[in-house]
């Protein structure tokens, strides 16, 4: 088991936000965590990230506990997260997004590697390398972030809503390429969306969250078809 | 023509001083959105540790007057730097997640603290800085003499700058610290330790702070526990007016800052130029207060 959260508890001042959350990710999985808006999805993912510190519960990571490490610890182990908002350095080139997406990195010619490896994947991000990420388009911006988590070389990748002010067309093109890094890079990805159809069409297990609790934890085809996921989240076609 | 050209020479050199200086504050307020009040109190320590060298150590007796500038500038940037990451550990980073307003009451504190901490061990009264390094020596230039500590003071402040531009321009640690002065959280999650980033900006801000109170030493000859304040709050105004929390702003800021009030002590008199600096910063606040340079690009969403 990669990545094992247990009876996780996260307050924000005196409200509780997550009260309890047991989640697992196998080696190789993608797994989607569906919700709406305040479910706990995001604060979920940055206590995995070491961004905030969570009140009880335990997260392990290849079998050892990370709750109690700094967030550069937990990316140096491989675990990168993409950010809601994508959270781009607007004032920095493209390169230097990257490049500072491998500042846990000591190999440098790993990161060189790497870094050809992210233009391949996104050709566009080649071209614009010397440009500043904040000029970039929605989807440029998307593709960067991705690029940027990439070149830490983790082992699990968390994105925290990529689909979000994308054109559909752009959503297709980004899924597409997470299934890609899943499948050729052997990269495990935990994924939060509120686009259902989107993550359940690439995921493999998914967890439903509300009112930070998990109600719904199943395999994505049969999310898919589960008449109160379809209801809530699918749009009830 | 003559004089006005002497004039840019005072101005330059004085300018290079509130460059280095206003550096210090525009780092330190890009990482952290807080203003270092102790930072013009380290500019002080700076020139004292200058003093000490050349009086109490008596530096120039054993060494050439070269060696002894490079010796002690290695010193005073040394020493007001461990002062700069000490200060860091014991008055801001315990309130990095208080409100706003601790930090800023902690600064003030550590301000207190450095200026008495001077008077205490040196007494209260102007100290000067023995003459001789620079044997009056004039350089002469297109039919002008220059001073030759003026030129100096204005050598050495261009070099350090273009030094601090290209690392931070140019090497991975600068741009981890322009991505720290952007957003924590962001950098955090790429892992960025900005535990490290603040260290490193703690250690280069009081370096130049302190250099800087070295070159006002050797330029004016007569320091004193309180010259930090003035000097402080006219760098601070550099900063402001290039764009706080902007490098090259600061450079650019200084520079002008230095001009116009060597321009306004010569054509207006001399008792105006410390109002002239105060009524730029009124201007810029009121006019453009980003600064110069202090514009940042549309983030698109």
């Amino acid at each position: 088991m990669l990545l094992k959260v247990e009876g996780l508890v996260v307050k924000y001042g005196h409200i509780e936000a997550l009260h309890g959350i047991d989640l697992h990710v196998e080696e190789g999985e993608v797994v989607t965590i569906l919700g709406a808006n305040g479910a706990g999805k995001s604060t979920t993912l940055l206590t995995i990230s070491g961004l905030i510190r969570p009140e009880k519960g335990s997260i392990s990571f290849n079998h050892k506990p990370i709750h109690k490490l700094q967030p550069h610890e937990i990316v140096r182990l491989g675990i990168a997260q993409v950010p809601e908002g994508r959270r781009l350095f607007g004032t920095l080139t493209v390169r230097e997004n990257l490049l500072l997406g491998a500042i846990t990195q000591k190999d440098k010619q790993g990161v060189a590697r790497m870094e050809d490896r992210i233009y391949n994947l996104f050709p566009i991000l080649k071209e614009r390398s010397s440009q500043l990420a904040g000029t970039l388009s929605g989807g440029e911006q998307q593709m960067l972030a991705i690029g940027r988590a990439l070149m830490s070389r983790p082992k699990l990748l968390l994105l925290d809503e990529p689909s979000l002010g994308l054109a559909p067309l752009l959503v297709k093109s980004i899924f597409e390429t997470l299934e890609e890094i899943n499948r050729n890079e052997g990269v495990t990805v935990l994924l939060v969306e509120q686009n259902a159809r989107a993550a359940l069409s690439i995921a493999h297990r998914g967890y439903v969250m509300e009112t930070g609790r998990i109600v719904l934890s199943e395999e994505a085809k049969s999310l898919l078809v589960n008449p109160d996921v379809k209801k809530a989240y699918l749009g009830g076609h | 023509m003559e004089n006005f050209l002497q004039q840019l020479l005072n101005g330059l050199s004085l300018g290079g001083i509130y460059a280095l200086i206003a550096l210090g504050y525009t780092m330190v307020y890009g990482v952290l959105k807080l203003i270092n009040f102790a930072h013009g109190d380290l500019f002080t320590i700076g020139a004292y540790v200058g003093f000490t060298l050349l009086v109490s150590v008596g530096i120039t007796d054993s060494v050439d007057p070269m060696a002894a500038l490079i010796i002690m500038g290695a010193t005073v940037m040394l020493f007001v730097a461990t002062l700069g990451v000490g200060l860091e550990r014991a008055a801001y980073r315990p309130l990095r997640h208080s409100p706003r307003l601790s930090a800023v009451v902690s600064a003030l504190g550590a301000s207190i603290f450095f200026q008495n901490a001077v008077m205490l061990i040196y007494g209260a009264r102007f100290h000067v800085y023995p003459q001789g390094l620079f044997t009056k020596s004039t350089l002469s230039l297109f039919g002008l003499y220059l001073p030759l500590v003026k030129v100096f003071v204005l050598m050495v402040s261009l070099v350090v700058m273009t030094l601090l531009y290209f690392f931070i321009q140019k090497t991975l640690t600068g741009a981890a610290i322009r991505a720290v002065a952007i957003d924590h959280n962001a950098a955090r999650l790429v892992g960025i330790n900005v535990d490290k980033v603040v260290t490193i900006v703690f250690v280069v801000g009081p370096a130049l702070g302190g250099l800087a109170g070295l070159m006002v030493g050797l330029l004016y000859g007569q320091i004193t526990f309180t010259m930090g304040w003035l000097y402080g709050l006219k760098a601070f105004t550099a900063a402001i007016l290039g764009g706080i929390g902007n490098i090259p702003g600061a450079m650019l800021g200084g520079i002008i800052l230095g001009i116009i009030e060597s321009m306004a002590s010569a054509y207006l008199s001399i008792a105006w130029k410390d109002a002239v600096t105060f009524v730029v910063l009124i201007l810029i606040l009121t006019i453009r207060p980003t600064g110069i340079l202090g514009e940042r690009i549309a983030e698109k969403v």
